[in-house]
């Protein structure tokens, strides 16, 4: 029973890491089609702004909560305003140019920082003990921020004007345009969110999976997969599809080992837009946010 | 006038390519000829890029799948066989193979280009990780052990069918460049068929491709799979370049270089991408060994740059800077012409008048 | 056919003869391309099946009803821009043929409509109108028994127009057409029988005299000029 009661945790936190990755992602891709390939990129800057203002004395719940998004963001509408803007509609240039950019960033930060990791920070929370087995409670606490992520997407989406003008322009730019709606205003602070999510998701993991320069590609993979599965629909998208990957990639995991859980993962994306190329909520779900 | 054109070029790459194939192991060090071993492998893989993506309009992100494929297929092939023919041959069909795979999935679920170069870059990063974690003694096939993140060592190439008689490095590069040599031509050759025809239709407008009657989603999967056994190819040549072969085939930074060798060399040709990749192989071998410039850096401006600036890449812009300055020369030499016979005219009318 | 919950194709029951040159006209969003795009396999019916010839290609890929012998020309030009005229019409004839008798079906098309001038001339730099008789040329060269266009005319000048029209009726003598039109004198130009599609459905079929006459249709068209 307590062996069950892990497991569950366990699958449970690995579709709450796949949310906390993929949510910024998915809001920038559900706006502009626009797959940032620097996406890795901005994880691992959320991670250092958060190891490196922690070892400079901040306190980490302000590293993480604020300072991360915020730096993370802001260098998303840097990145908006001088290289995404050019290249709206050429999706395939912009693949290339973000990709560009991650390399532009993982050379930057080796320049500034050194290729190695200088200190790491651990988890904030301890050990917690379910019967026999104990489980991290850092990752129970991240299950919860994940839940809550996306609580405060919906919020925003569904009850703001800002997310009412973004659903509209999502759904017809011109319209929007002709409405009086500066869709460049849109687009740049669609990016910042989504960048500064993201950042908050880096800062959020660097105690768990320590800081290198190089580290953004160990999560593009899974976040790429995880919002082009899930489809245009941000949340519902990356809901079901992190739910479906998550299950997968935890019991697969748990049965062979985490290598293969991943593999499992790649292989059933693979199936899944075999069997429907536009994603999950091309099929289903079809106009949810 | 333009077939002519075309025909002196090819003519003029096969004597270079001959050239170097046998003059680089006289004039140049043994270090050198190792290094230009390694460079011409990359760029084979180059050309495998530059074919599915510049003929095929198949954007690729993921083509050091099949390079890595190959090479360790071929390793693994070598250690088991116990000599080097069998496993060429065993490689190059176990890395078509996997593009064909892969290639039936991705084109007949009919994905589009943008979620066709993330699938393909995410399996490249996936063999990076899962390979990695091979290290156990556990980890084999058949008597080869995958060695994790330290890989394999490869067994030099032999004479064929005879194990005994290894090649000399000088040897290994006479391999290596004649199958440069002979893979540019067989591109060369798919890209005038009928069927490398039709594959650059489709690039240009798939539906209108369907609508005649071309089975979109087969081509697709014939020259992706002919890509995938180019870069195979490329994959053993570096195998056997370097000695050995490790999961960093796989990662994320030789991924972006073959694109950034198509992007820069320039997409729509062959023998760009082939530049490409022999430019920036010296290039940043060069800026490896300083510490001034960060690699990944440098890449990643160059990379920006190219894609806002000069999206054709190197070889098509200076083919279009050439044309255009010999129209000018030729405007400039018929405006002459025209000057002159005015003037003759002008002659004739004034002494009737 | 319908999408979500809009239904654009409402029970359409359409048949056509061997040999018949047929004329669908309608307002725009009348359903006449979504109907096209459910005939050539560009789009699955939701309900409802497409039977050429006595075989029943719903669901279908487009390439096999286009092998079937069908010749189908879009609304908006689907060429191919960045190649010339010859190549964009050899891919279309190489696609049954021999590559020798290929470049025969080549230049006869090349030289029946008078695309001789821009025959290396790359299709994106093109006008227009020109581009649709290329695309027209594409229909030809694959020797199709069955002809479907989509505004065929659209954008061509007065001669180009007249050039088609003879074209087309040359093509009917031996191939059975559909073709989809808004503009009114080609169609009297060309036409025999014609279907009017209205609201996703048939509204009357009938020859030229009729049609004209009919006073659904001239409501259905106010706002046209009188000369319907």
């Amino acid at each position: 029973m307590d062996l069950f009661a892990a497991l569950v945790l366990q699958i449970v936190y690995g579709i709450a890491n796949l949310v906390l990755i993929s949510i910024g992602l998915a809001v920038i891709f559900g706006m502009m089609r626009v797959i940032n390939l620097a996406h890795g990129e901005f994880l691992m800057l959320g991670g250092y702004s958060v190891i490196v203002a922690t070892n400079n004395g901040v306190n980490i719940w302000i590293a993480m909560f604020i300072l991360a998004p915020l730096i993370v963001g802001l260098i998303g509408l840097i990145v908006e305003w001088c290289l995404i803007r050019f290249l709206y509609g050429r999706m395939v240039d912009t693949l290339l140019a973000t990709w560009g950019l991650s390399l532009f960033f993982i050379g930057l930060i080796t320049t500034i920082f050194g290729a190695q990791t200088a200190t790491t920070i651990s988890p904030p929370f301890g050990a917690i003990t379910i019967g026999e087995y104990s489980s991290s409670g850092y990752e129970l606490f991240l299950i919860c921020i994940a839940v809550l992520m996306i609580i405060l997407v919906y919020l925003l989406l569904r009850y703001t004007k800002l997310g009412l003008v973004a659903r509209g322009t999502m759904q017809g730019a011109d319209m929007a345009a002709s409405l009086g709606v500066s869709t460049q205003r849109v687009y740049s602070t669609t990016f910042g969110i989504g960048a500064a999510l993201t950042g908050l998701a880096g800062g959020l993991l660097a105690p768990i999976t320590g800081i290198l320069p190089t580290i953004g590609a160990i999560y593009i993979g899974k976040a790429f997969i995880t919002v082009i599965s899930g489809g245009t629909a941000i949340l519902a998208g990356t809901a079901s599809a992190s739910v479906l990957l998550g299950a997968i990639n935890g019991i697969v995991a748990f049965v062979v080992g985490p290598t293969m859980g991943e593999v499992g993962l790649l292989l059933l994306a693979i199936v899944l837009l075999r069997l429907m190329p536009q994603g999950i909520t091309g099929r289903f779900f079809k106009r949810s946010l | 006038m333009n077939r002519s054109r075309e025909t002196k070029s090819l003519i003029s790459i096969g004597i270079i390519g001959l050239i170097i194939l046998f003059g680089a192991p006289h004039s140049l060090g043994l270090f050198s000829v190792i290094s230009l071993t390694t460079a011409v492998s990359l760029a084979i893989l180059a050309l495998s890029l530059g074919l599915i993506w510049g003929f095929g309009g198949i954007l690729c992100f993921g083509q050091t799948t099949f390079f890595g494929i190959g090479g360790y297929a071929y390793a693994i092939a070598a250690l088991n066989f116990g000599g080097s023919t069998g496993a060429i041959l065993a490689a190059l069909i176990v890395a078509a193979g996997s593009a064909a795979v892969l290639g039936y999935f991705m084109f007949y679920g009919r994905l589009s280009d943008v979620y066709l170069a993330v699938i393909t870059l995410t399996v490249t990063l996936i063999l990076y990780s899962v390979i990695r974690r091979t290290s156990g003694p556990e980890y084999k096939i058949g008597i080869a052990k995958l060695g994790g993140f330290n890989g394999i060592n490869v067994p030099p190439i032999n004479y064929p069918w005879d194990a005994t008689q290894f090649l000399y490095p000088e040897h290994v590069f006479y391999v290596a460049m004649v199958a440069l040599l002979l893979a540019y031509f067989l591109c060369v050759w798919v890209t005038k068929s009928h069927f490398g025809r039709v594959s650059v239709s489709i690039r240009e407008n798939e539906l209108r491709s369907e609508l005649l009657g071309y089975d979109v989603r087969l081509y697709k999967l014939c020259m992706f799979t002919i890509g995938g056994a180019i870069a195979g190819l490329a994959g053993i040549m570096f195998a056997n370049s370097i000695g050995r072969i490790t999961p960093d085939v796989f990662n994320l930074y030789n991924a972006a270089l073959a694109i950034i060798w198509v992007i820069i060399g320039g997409r729509g040709t062959l023998i760009g991408p082939v530049l490409g990749a022999l430019v920036l192989f010296y290039m940043t071998s060069f800026l490896g060994q300083q510490s001034v410039v960060n690699i990944n850096l440098f890449l990643g401006l160059v990379l920006i740059v190219f894609v806002l600036v000069v999206p054709k890449g190197i070889v098509p812009s200076l083919i279009q800077l050439w044309d255009r300055r010999r129209s000018r020369r030729m405007t400039a030499r018929s405006a002459k012409k025209m000057r002159r016979r005015g003037r003759s005219r002008a002659k004739e009318i004034s002494v009737e008048e | 056919m319908h999408f979500g919950g809009v239904v654009a194709v409402d029970r359409v029951d359409f048949s056509l003869r061997e040999n018949e040159l047929r004329c669908l006209i309608g307002p725009n969003g009348a359903g006449k391309s979504t109907f096209f795009k459910c005939i050539t396999a560009q789009l699955r019916p939701t309900i409802g099946d497409v039977v050429i010839r006595d075989f029943n290609v719903t669901g279908s890929e487009s390439h096999q009803v286009a092998r079937m012998g069908v010749g189908i020309k879009t609304q908006v030009p689907n060429v191919f821009d960045g190649l010339d005229v010859e190549e964009n019409i050899w891919l279309s004839a190489s696609q049954s043929a021999s590559v020798k008798r290929a470049r025969v079906i080549t230049s006869e098309v090349v030289e029946r409509l008078e695309l001789g001038e821009v025959r290396k001339s790359q299709l994106g730099s093109l006008a227009h109108g020109q581009r649709q008789l290329v695309e027209l040329g594409m229909v030809l060269a694959g020797e199709p028994w069955l002809v479907i266009l989509d505004e065929p005319t659209a954008g061509m000048t007065q001669d180009e127009v007249v050039r088609t029209a003879d074209v087309i009726r040359e093509i009917n003598q031996s191939a059975t057409m559909i073709v989809v039109e808004h503009d009114m004198q080609f169609i009297r130009m060309i036409a025999q029988k014609v279907t009017v599609f209205h609201q996703g459905k048939i509204l009357v079929e009938g020859n030229m005299d009729e049609i004209s006459s009919d006073h659904r249709v001239r409501e259905v068209y106010l706002g046209h000029r009188k000369s319907l």
